[in-house]
């Protein structure tokens, strides 16, 4: 489903999922009701698009460029610790998406800027898209479906993956920083600085203001979708005003074509998960949420995650999942999360399709990408686990 | 016959003064850069993973792809002027020990430095590329030690 001929994925899903329906693979009621679930989590998903979109706008990523040049002058070593700081920071608060389509290139210019070589960054960002969205419901669409069945509250869930987050992001700066020695070693030129652009004052404060909203609607039980809506339509207002974006690039930066993706993924997994597959994988995924069970779980997401792609398996597993409690579910997450650095382009479905519709004009050395992700997965991965095991023994699920 | 100097982030300025030195005022000194394929297609496969997105003009590799060509032209640029001698900027694209190896094909002296800083023993003074290259060239090689001075 890796755009053939420049296509949206929602041009084959769509059409999938009516089919669905129309063989009877799945009833209208139960696509329904399907529906009917991820309705507020794609709303959700859209808020946070469109927030990061506009963050982007207002100067966000740029000044976090300004900032790394600014700090990092002639040394590699300090440019990737900041790197791992702001990578890890806008996806917890941004979503993955804006890491790597708003801050990557940012971060080559960055490195470009101060002649340093630009491989480790750029792994850096790419590694830490997927390790660093654990922290928040908002950092991965993953991570909604999860806040969906789980029945946490914002702030419990960030609070019992608080410890993962750290702990797998840790595990990644450790890996990077031995496995990229020499580059980092090899020095940069510091140019003449540059004048450094204004700070995003008004983005900031509302992107701290989103964040306290996702506190306090979870703390009066209101969906904190709402805050991330607020937070998006603050942004839209004060550019609209402006005149530095249209109506029609805030609808674009919602991503429609994505969201009727996400629907349609959705009704389809259902139907096969309702003809045969949960009863297939049901006796696979541990119960309980003791320590082994959570390991587990979270190895059969990575490597369900790594076969078909983490979306369609977060969707497969949470049905399964969700009945042995909310540490299973972020277990579940633990794995669909970080497993997807393991492969090249997130899956072997994906790579294989890549292969046959011949889209790999650029494609990386798969050894040393394999090489490092077997370095990084399996140690973040435990780590992480354990983490999430205190967290649930300490605060509870 | 030609020294082919190979430029690199971080250790170029070491080269460039080696073939000040040790390049003949007759000899054709060509400047070699190559931007590692790796970087555009690491950032594309991070967005391949988001499945769904379905926006090709947002992957972030095709951006890293332009980036990379200006950012390797300036760095020529600066190493031709520190040079201060007729020379031949070359700028490729691909598994960088590959085409290195390929560049320096027939030429008289292939100049690169070790990757290191002197400040501290360790790690490897040569990284996996520049290792392949000292290994595979079929050209005689001058490595030399970054020498600019730690800030």
């Amino acid at each position: 489903m890796v755009r053939p001929w420049g296509w949206p994925e929602a041009v084959v899903a769509v059409p999938a999922a009516a089919l669905a329906v129309a063989a009877g693979a799945i009833s209208p009621h139960d696509a329904l009701t399907e529906a009917q679930r991820l309705g507020p989590v794609i709303g959700f998903l859209a808020a946070v698009l469109v927030l990061a979109q506009l963050c982007d706008d207002e100067g966000l990523f740029h000044a976090c460029g300004a900032w790394m040049a600014r700090t990092a002058v002639g040394r590699p070593r300090r440019l990737l610790v900041q790197v791992f700081v702001i990578a890890s920071l806008i996806t917890a608060v941004l979503s993955l998406d804006a890491t790597v389509v708003l801050l990557t290139p940012v971060v080559f210019a960055t490195s470009a800027r101060l002649g340093a070589r630009p491989k480790p960054h750029i792994y850096a960002c790419t590694h830490l898209s997927n390790t660093a969205s654990l922290l928040l419901p908002v950092s991965n669409l993953t991570n909604l479906l999860a806040f969906a069945a789980s029945g946490l509250s914002f702030t419990r869930f960030a609070a019992l993956m608080a410890l993962p987050w750290l702990a797998a992001i840790g595990v990644e700066y450790a890996v990077l920083r031995r496995f990229f020695a020499t580059d980092l070693d090899a020095g940069a030129q510091a140019p003449p600085a540059a004048v450094p652009p204004e700070t995003p004052v008004f983005a900031l404060v509302t992107v701290a203001g989103t964040l306290a909203g996702f506190v306090l609607t979870s703390a009066a039980g209101i969906n904190p979708a709402w805050a991330a809506l607020a937070g998006a339509a603050v942004l839209a207002v004060r550019a609209l005003a402006r005149r530095r974006t249209t109506p029609a690039a805030i609808v674009r930066s919602a991503a429609v074509p994505f969201l009727a993706f996400v629907l349609a993924l959705g009704i389809v997994v259902r139907a096969v998960v309702d003809n045969g597959l949960s009863s297939g994988l049901a006796h696979l995924v541990p119960h309980g949420t003791s320590l082994a069970a959570l390991l587990g779980t979270a190895a059969l997401a990575a490597v369900l995650a790594n076969a078909i792609n983490n979306l369609p398996a977060t969707l497969v597993l949470l049905p399964l999942a969700a009945p042995a409690g909310a540490g299973a579910v972020l277990a579940v997450l633990l794995g669909v999360n970080i497993g997807p650095n393991l492969t090249y382009a997130g899956s072997l479905a994906t790579l294989l399709w890549r292969r046959i519709v011949h889209d790999h004009d650029a494609e990386v050395d798969l050894g040393e990408f394999t090489r490092l992700g077997l370095l990084v997965v399996p140690a973040a991965l435990l780590l992480a686990v354990v983490g999430l095991w205190i967290g649930l023994q300490t605060i509870g699920g | 016959m030609a020294v082919v100097v190979w430029i690199t982030e971080g250790t170029w300025p070491a080269c460039v003064d080696a073939a000040r030195t040790h390049a003949p005022a007759s000899a054709a000194v060509v400047l070699l850069h190559v931007s590692d394929h790796d970087v555009p297609g690491v950032a594309h496969g991070a967005f391949a993973g988001l499945l769904g997105r379905g926006r090709p003009d947002h992957d972030p590799g095709a951006r890293l792809t332009d980036q990379a060509t200006t950012s390797a032209r300036e760095l020529l640029t600066a190493a031709a002027e520190r040079l201060g001698r007729e020379c031949t900027q070359v700028e490729r694209t691909g598994r960088v020990e590959h085409e290195v190896v390929a560049a320096a094909e027939g030429a008289e002296l292939l100049v690169l430095a070790r990757d290191g800083d002197r400040a501290h023993a360790g790690p490897r003074s040569l990284g996996p590329a520049s290792r392949f290259v000292v290994d595979h060239a079929t050209c005689p090689v001058l490595l030399v030690w970054p020498g600019s001075p730690r800030p």
